[in-house]
C-alpha cells in the first residue's frame, strides 16, 4: 500500500497544496482511506497526520471507513422526497440488506445519504461509484442491486442514455439535460474560438472595459459586477489566477452540469478571456465531485482546445498568451461554492471561508490576486466579447442586464433549464414551467427566498429578487414545514463549516425550535425566538452561509405565518416540549415495570 | 398583614443550596421576620398547606417525583426561583446526560465497583419508586420558572440579596463577585 | 514613523497604527471590546463573533476588520451586548459547561463573559451532546465537552517543520478538536502550561496540575473581562 500511496502522492509532486487530489484518488484506490495512508500521506508531504485528517473529515464522499465496494450516494434533497425518494430508499435497504448510513457485512454495498447532486429535474437520482441514476423506481433499485450482486460494473449498468453529449463515449450517461429555452446568450450557436482571435487584437483594459459596459454581474448569485472584479484583481501583483466555481451545490441547481455538459468549451474560452484580461497563466476549474462523471470528457475537451491552440502557450498565435486549466475537484462540501472556501479547498485545506478584508482579487489562491467567477458568468463573457457589450445590455431589465439560466423543478409538467431575460415575472415562470395549484415558490434555493401567490407579480432580477437559479416549486399538498423547511434547515446544519458559532450552534437550536412547533408542542415565544436568532444568523455569521442558514425559516415566517401560527399552543406555565411518558419510557422498559404515570 | 410565604424544596440536589441559604448568617434572625415558611425541609412542613408566593426550587429533576414536586410547586407558588446549577443546567446528576439511562441503571445496580453482592441482579422495579427520566431535565425545561440564581451554590448574598428584592420589590443591585457558577 | 488614524469607538476618539485591526487598537486605547478566539500577535480566526461591532451600519468582527481613517465604530449598545451574549449562550447550551467541576474555573474567559453580560440561564434550551475527553498524550489532557471551537490552540502551535499540533476534524456541530500524537508526543511541562494558558476555557488542561489558587481569588472572580484593558487608560 505504501507504494501505491507514494506515487499518488509523486504525480502531486509531494505538493501539500494538491491534498484534495491526493486524498481524493486514495479514496477511490482504496474505497476509503486507511490509516495507513493518512501515515504516508503526512511524511511525504510534510503535514501532521492531524492536518491531513482535518482536510479528510471536512469532505463528504472522502471517508476514513470503507464505503462499500458499491457506495451508493442517494440524494435527500427536498425534490427528491417530492418524488419518491422514500420508497426507492425502502427498496435499497431492502434489496441490500442494510439502512442507509452503513454498509453490508460482507463490504459489497454501502448506503449513504447526500445532499443535492444536481439533478433536481429527474429525481430520485442516486451516484454509484461516480455514476449517476436518475429517475429511480423500487423496480430499477431491485434491477441494480441485483446486478451489484452479479459483479456488473455501475457504468455497465447504464442501458439508456441521455440526450445530447450525455450518450457521448465519454460520458456515457443517462443523465438528461432538460433545456426547455435555450435563449439567446448560453446555448445560442456560436464560433468556438472566435471571441480569442478577437481579444488579441484588443488590450487587457480594452476587454475589461467591454465587459464593464456589458454591465455583466456575477451568475452565481451575489450578483458583483465582473469587470469589476477584473479590474480590482489587476490592482494586485501577479502572478495572479482565474478560478471557476462549478461547485453549484445550492439544492436545487443544475444548469451549470448542463453547460458543461454541452458547451464546456464555452466556458474553458471565457476563463482564457479573463485569463487574458487579468494576465493569468493558470486556471482552475474547481468541480463539484458530483459531477465526476463528466471528468474524461471535460479532460478530453481541454485537450481538444489546447490542441487547437484554445489553451496553452501563444494562444491564437499571440506572443505571451499562456494559460492553462486545470480541473480541481471537490469533494462534497456545499461551502466550497463560497469563493474563499472554494479556494482554501483548491489550496487542500478544509473549506473553510476566510475572513475579508483582504478579498480573494488582492490575496486568493496561494495568496496570490485571483479572480473567482461563476461557469455561467464566465460563458457570457464569450458572447458579449462576440456581440459587444451593445447587444448584450439590450436585454434584461433596468440593473441586470442579459439573460439568466433557471434550474426550475419540484411540483411542475417540464422541469429543466430555461434561459430567460432578466426581469420575467414569477408568474410567467410558472405558466411556462407547467404548473398549477403552486402554494409556494423557493426562489434562489434554500439561501433565497420562500414566496407564495401574492408575491408570484415580482419579477426574477438584482433589484427584486435576486437569484443563482434555482427555483423549486412547492403544490398545495406539500407540507411546507415538515417537507421544505424542515428539510433546508437540517442541509444547512450538515453543511456549515462549524467556524462561526452563530453558524454552527445557532442552526441547531433553530431547528430544534422548528420541530418543536411542528410537533404541535410550540408556543408564541418560540416563533418570536426564531425571527430574533435567525436575524441574529444574518448578521453575525462571516460567509454568505451562515448568513442565509436561517432563510428558510425567515422567509416562510414573513410569507407563510399562519401555517407556523395554526401549529402553535396557548402557552401555560408548564413547559410543553416535556413529554413525561417519553422520559420514564426507556428507563421503565429496561427495569420491566409499566409506568404509573 | 400577613409576610410574604415561602416554600423551598430539594430535587436532584445534594442541599447544598439549602446549606448556602442557612449561610446568611445572622440575617436568619431578619428572614425570620420578613417571610413565613411553608412547605420546605427548613420546618419540615411535607405538603403544601396554603399558597405561597415564592418556591425555592434546588436540583434538577433526574425522576419522575421530581417532576411531580416540580409541578406541585408551579401549582403552589406565584414566583419560582431555580437556585443553583443543578435546577439551571442539571448539575453534577446531568453528567449522566448523553449515556443511554440503560447503561446508567446497570452501572448502578449491577456492574459498578460499589454494587456488593446482587446476586440475584435485581433491578428497581417495584411501583412505589419514582421512575428514571432519560435524562436529567433543567427545571426550566418542564415548567415556567421565573428567576434563576447561578452557583454551585450560590453564594449566600445572591440568595438573600435576591429573596429579599422579592419579598420586598426593591431593585435588585447585585456587586459582580456575587453570581459566580462554581 | 507613519502617522496614526483616527477613529472613533461609540463617539470616544481612538488612534491606531496602519493595518492595525479594530480589536487590538481598542485595547490600545483603552477600551475593551469583548472576544473570545483573539490572540493577539497571532493569525485572526474570526470565528467565535463575540467581537462583532458595528461600522457604517454593518455588523463585522472586530478582529478581522483593519482600522481606517475616520471609521465610526459602535460597540457597546444594546444590540451588540444581546447579540454577544446569545452566542455566549449558544456557547454554554452546545457544550457541556459544568463550571464548579471545572479546573478554569475562575479563569475562564467564556465564564467571565457570561458574568459580564449577567447571564443567569441560556436562553436556548441545553443540547448535552456527548463528547469525548482524549487523555491519551501525557501532558495533555482534552476535554471536548468544554471546547468551545475558537481555534487558538491550531493556530498558536506548530512544530519546526510548520506541521500542526492541533487540527480539527469534521465540520458544522461535529466539529471537534484533535492532537497530533506523533508532534505532541514529546511536549514539555512549559508547552504544556503555555498550551493550557492560551485555551480561553478548560477543554485544554495541563496534566498532573492541581489547583494552585482557590475558587474566589482566581483571574475574573472579582474583576469583570476587561477591566485590565479599560484600566490602563
Amino acid at each position: 500500500m505504501r507504494t501505491t500511496v507514494k506515487n499518488i502522492i509523486a504525480k502531486y509532486n509531494n505538493d501539500k497544496t494538491r491534498l484534495m487530489d491526493i486524498l481524493i484518488d486514495i479514496q477511490s484506490q482504496y474505497g476509503f482511506i486507511p490509516e495507513e495512508a493518512v501515515e504516508v500521506v503526512a511524511e511525504e508531504t510534510v503535514l501532521s497526520k492531524v492536518d491531513v485528517v482535518q482536510t479528510l473529515s471536512f469532505y463528504h464522499f472522502l471517508s476514513q471507513k470503507p464505503v462499500g465496494k458499491y457506495a451508493v450516494y442517494l440524494n435527500d434533497s427536498v425534490v427528491a422526497n417530492m418524488k419518491g425518494r422514500a420508497e426507492v430508499a425502502k427498496a435499497f435497504e431492502e434489496e441490500a440488506g442494510c439502512k442507509f448510513g452503513s454498509v453490508t457485512s460482507d463490504g459489497m454495498i454501502g448506503l449513504h445519504n447526500t445532499a443535492c447532486i444536481g439533478m433536481s429535474d429527474q429525481e430520485p437520482a442516486a451516484i454509484i461509484n461516480d455514476v449517476i441514476f436518475t429517475n429511480l423506481t423500487p423496480l430499477m433499485v431491485k434491477e441494480i442491486v441485483q446486478k451489484m450482486k452479479k459483479g456488473v460494473t455501475a457504468s455497465e449498468m447504464i442501458k439508456l442514455k441521455g440526450e445530447g453529449q450525455n450518450g457521448s463515449a465519454l460520458i456515457n450517461s443517462m443523465v438528461f439535460n432538460n433545456i426547455r429555452k435555450s435563449g439567446p446568450v448560453i446555448f445560442a450557436p456560436y464560433d468556438g474560438g472566435s471571441s480569442l482571435k478577437k481579444i488579441i487584437k484588443m488590450t487587457p483594459r480594452e476587454v475589461i472595459s467591454e465587459i464593464k459596459a456589458s454591465n455583466l454581474r456575477g451568475r452565481g448569485g451575489a450578483g458583483f459586477p465582473t469587470g469589476l472584479k477584473w479590474d480590482f484583481c489587476t490592482k494586485t501583483p501577479g502572478p495572479r489566477y482565474i478560478l471557476c466555481n462549478a461547485d453549484e451545490g445550492e439544492p436545487g441547481t443544475f444548469k451549470e452540469r448542463v453547460i458543461l455538459t454541452e458547451v464546456p468549451k464555452l466556458l474553458f474560452e471565457g476563463m482564457a478571456i479573463a485569463a487574458y484580461a487579468i494576465d493569468a497563466k493558470e486556471g482552475i476549474l474547481y468541480l463539484r465531485a458530483e459531477y465526476k462523471y463528466l471528468k474524461a470528457y471535460l479532460e478530453n475537451t481541454l485537450q481538444e482546445m489546447r490542441d487547437a491552440n484554445q489553451l496553452g502557450k501563444n494562444i491564437e498565435g499571440k506572443e505571451g498568451f499562456d494559460f492553462d486549466i486545470r480541473i480541481q475537484f471537490g469533494a462534497g462540501a456545499y461551502v466550497c461554492g463560497e469563493e474563499s472556501a472554494l479556494i482554501e479547498s483548491a489550496e487542500g485545506k478544509r473549506g473553510e471561508p476566510r475572513n475579508r478584508p483582504p478579498f480573494p482579487v488582492q490575496k486568493g489562491y496561494l495568496d496570490k490576486p485571483t479572480v473567482v467567477n461563476n461557469v455561467e458568468t464566465l460563458c457570457t463573457v464569450v458572447k458579449i466579447i462576440n456581440h459587444g457589450a451593445e447587444w448584450f445590455t439590450t436585454m434584461g431589465s433596468r440593473e441586470s442586464n442579459g439573460t439568466k439560466l433557471l434550474s426550475v423543478s419540484g411540483d411542475c409538467e417540464f422541469p429543466g433549464v430555461y434561459a430567460i431575460e432578466w426581469g420575467m415575472r414569477v408568474r410567467d415562470l410558472l405558466e411556462m414551467a407547467g404548473t398549477e395549484n403552486v402554494q409556494a415558490v423557493q426562489i434562489g434555493g434554500p439561501s433565497g427566498i420562500c414566496i407564495g401567490p401574492k408575491d408570484f407579480k415580482r419579477t426574477i432580477s438584482f433589484e427584486d429578487i435576486p437569484t443563482g437559479g434555482a427555483i423549486m416549486i412547492i403544490g398545495k399538498e406539500r407540507n411546507l414545514l415538515k417537507d421544505v423547511v424542515l428539510n433546508y434547515t437540517n442541509f444547512f446544519i450538515d453543511e456549515s463549516c462549524g467556524s462561526c458559532v452563530p453558524c454552527r450552534a445557532f442552526t441547531v437550536l433553530m431547528r430544534n425550535t422548528l420541530k418543536k412547533i411542528i410537533d404541535g408542542k410550540g408556543v408564541k415565544s418560540d416563533l418570536d425566538n426564531l425571527v430574533d436568532w435567525g436575524n441574529k444568523m444574518k448578521i453575525a455569521n462571516r460567509c454568505g452561509l451562515g448568513q442565509t442558514a436561517a432563510q428558510p425559516i425567515l422567509t416562510t415566517i414573513e410569507n407563510f405565518r399562519e401555517k407556523y401560527v395554526e401549529l402553535l399552543q396557548e402557552d401555560t406555565k408548564y413547559e410543553l416540549g416535556f413529554d413525561m411518558e417519553k422520559a420514564v419510557a426507556a428507563s421503565c422498559a429496561y427495569v420491566d415495570r409499566i409506568p404509573n404515570l | 398583614m400577613s409576610n410574604p410565604i415561602v416554600a423551598t424544596t430539594s430535587l436532584a440536589g445534594c442541599f447544598g443550596c439549602h446549606m448556602s441559604l442557612l449561610d446568611i448568617d445572622e440575617r436568619i434572625l431578619q428572614l425570620i421576620d420578613l417571610v413565613e415558611f411553608n412547605k420546605s425541609p427548613i420546618d419540615d412542613i411535607k405538603t403544601f398547606t396554603k399558597q405561597c408566593d415564592i418556591g425555592l426550587i434546588e436540583g434538577g429533576c433526574c425522576n419522575s417525583e421530581n417532576v411531580h414536586v416540580l409541578k406541585e410547586f408551579r401549582k403552589n407558588c406565584k414566583i419560582l426561583v431555580s437556585v443553583g446549577e443543578c435546577a439551571i443546567m442539571g448539575g453534577l446528576p446531568a453528567l449522566r446526560n448523553g449515556i443511554p439511562v440503560q447503561e446508567c441503571i446497570e452501572e448502578a445496580y449491577l456492574n459498578g465497583p460499589t454494587v456488593g453482592n446482587n446476586t440475584t441482579r435485581i433491578l428497581p422495579n417495584d411501583d412505589e419508586l419514582p421512575m428514571i427520566l432519560d435524562r436529567v431535565y433543567p427545571c426550566h425545561e418542564i415548567v415556567k420558572i421565573d428567576y434563576h440564581l447561578p452557583g454551585c451554590p450560590p453564594r449566600a448574598d445572591l440568595i438573600w440579596e435576591a429573596l429579599v428584592a422579592l419579598v420586598t420589590g426593591g431593585e435588585l443591585n447585585l456587586p459582580y463577585e456575587v453570581v459566580k457558577f462554581d | 514613523m507613519s502617522e496614526k488614524i483616527k477613529f472613533t469607538i461609540d463617539g470616544k476618539e481612538c488612534f491606531a497604527e496602519q493595518g492595525q485591526n479594530v480589536l487590538d487598537a481598542s485595547r490600545d486605547n483603552g477600551v475593551y471590546i469583548p472576544f473570545l478566539c483573539h490572540v493577539k500577535g497571532i493569525k485572526q480566526a474570526g470565528s467565535c463573533r463575540v467581537c462583532n461591532v458595528k461600522i457604517a451600519g454593518r455588523t463585522m468582527t472586530a478582529c478581522t476588520t483593519p482600522v481606517a481613517a475616520g471609521m465610526a465604530v459602535e460597540n457597546d449598545t444594546p444590540e451588540l451586548r444581546d447579540l454577544r451574549l446569545a452566542i455566549i449562550e449558544a456557547l454554554f447550551v452546545e457544550g457541556n459547561h459544568f463550571c464548579p467541576s471545572c479546573e478554569k474555573s475562575g479563569n475562564c474567559e467564556l465564564q467571565a463573559l457570561a458574568y459580564k453580560f449577567q447571564m443567569m440561564v441560556p436562553r436556548f434550551p441545553y443540547q448535552f451532546p456527548q463528547k469525548q475527553v482524549d487523555a491519551e498524550n501525557a501532558k495533555i489532557l482534552i476535554d471536548r465537552n468544554r471546547c468551545i471551537l475558537c481555534k487558538r490552540c491550531i493556530r498558536s502551535f506548530k512544530d519546526e517543520k510548520g506541521r500542526s499540533l492541533f487540527a480539527f476534524k469534521s465540520r458544522g456541530h461535529k466539529l471537534q478538536i484533535c492532537i497530533d500524537e506523533e508532534c505532541a508526543a514529546n511536549i514539555t511541562d512549559e508547552m504544556a502550561q503555555e498550551i493550557m494558558n492560551i485555551c480561553p476555557v478548560g477543554a485544554l488542561i495541563k496534566k498532573e496540575k492541581g489547583f494552585n489558587e482557590p475558587i474566589g481569588t482566581r483571574k475574573y472572580d472579582n474583576k469583570p473581562i476587561g477591566s485590565d484593558i479599560t484600566s490602563v487608560i
